[in-house]
């Protein structure tokens, strides 16, 4: 049976339908946050090199592929709502950017945190951490922006502008450890292969997985919320049962 | 020079309260604001149902 998708880029369809994504989303998240912080810190040998310090990968390096993957999302998104004018897209660009700039801070704390022990220092200008930084302050750009206009569709245009433009950023902080010579280390799982014991990346790729769903669910709750607040004098919103009890 | 000696002798402490303790807080405290605005914003669309209703 094919799914008609389309129907679901309309508030009215998709409001229910993440309202029951939700739970799921969140239950498998939590449950995934365990599992993985239990292979981490459990079945994970420590590192040869870096010792105990190394776990900070489980966290780390989650929070910054969710950072990076939710801007390509949330550009993805503003383009589409730039391009077809579809509400629902502006708004869950919206939504997205909060999450993306937490996950962005998150990285930065616990990358500066690894960074003491193993560099000596907090932070280093280096062309990772910097690419990193100005994709936090993209997201606070998008949201200040967004928030700084009164009337949401044109908000939703212009921020959508800044998102698009600053998308450039994320290759950038991808390959910067390849195109120049830094201290932050290069990818440790390539095509070619890993030397990481299996442990570490079972605990790693669950991590990711729960990141991914915590995402999800935030940005569908917020969007929800998004969607109320703009459509509040539609007769469709207040048909809910959630606003007539 | 403190805090270099106390985090190498006290590796996965310093693991735990530096980076996931943080992680999870922030979590905590974005899940508390994103059902906080859903409060809010269900109530302010009850309110204006009920006066659209009186009128």
């Amino acid at each position: 049976m094919a799914i008609n998708w389309f129907k679901y880029s309309a508030p009215t369809t998709f409001y229910p339908l993440a309202g029951k994504l939700i739970p799921w989303f969140a239950v498998s998240s939590a449950i995934l946050f365990a599992i993985g912080l239990y292979i981490g810190f459990v079945v994970a040998p420590a590192d040869a090199t870096q010792g105990e310090f190394y776990r900070i990968i489980f966290i780390h390096v989650p929070s910054s592929i969710i950072s990076m993957l939710l801007y390509m999302v949330m550009a993805g998104y503003a383009a589409l709502g730039l391009i077809f004018n579809t509400r629902l897209s502006s708004m869950m660009a919206s939504a997205i950017a909060p999450t993306g700039a937490l996950f962005a801070f998150i990285s930065l704390w616990t990358g500066a945190l690894w960074g003491k022990p193993m560099w000596g220092a907090w932070w280093v200008w280096d062309a990772r951490l910097t690419s990193e930084l100005i994709l936090l302050f993209l997201y606070l750009g998008f949201i200040s922006l967004h928030a700084s206009i009164d009337d949401p569709r044109r908000a939703d245009r212009a921020s959508a502008l800044l998102a698009i433009v600053g998308s450039v950023n994320v290759p950038i902080i991808y390959f910067s450890v390849k195109w120049w010579n830094t201290l932050h280390q290069g990818s440790t799982i390539k095509y070619s292969g890993t030397s990481m014991h299996v442990a570490m990346q079972q605990a790693m790729f669950t991590m990711l997985a729960a990141c991914w769903l915590y995402a999800i669910v935030i940005a569908l709750t917020r969007v929800r919320s998004i969607i109320l607040d703009r459509e509040k004098n539609t007769k469709w919103i207040n048909e809910l049962d959630e606003v007539r009890s | 020079m403190s805090l270099d000696i106390w985090m190498r002798e006290n590796p996965l402490t310093y693991v735990w309260i530096g980076s996931y303790a943080v992680a999870f807080a922030i979590f905590a405290v974005e899940i508390a604001m994103v059902v906080h605005k859903r409060k809010i914003t269900l109530q302010q669309v009850r309110l204006m149902r009920e006066a659209s209703e009186e009128d």
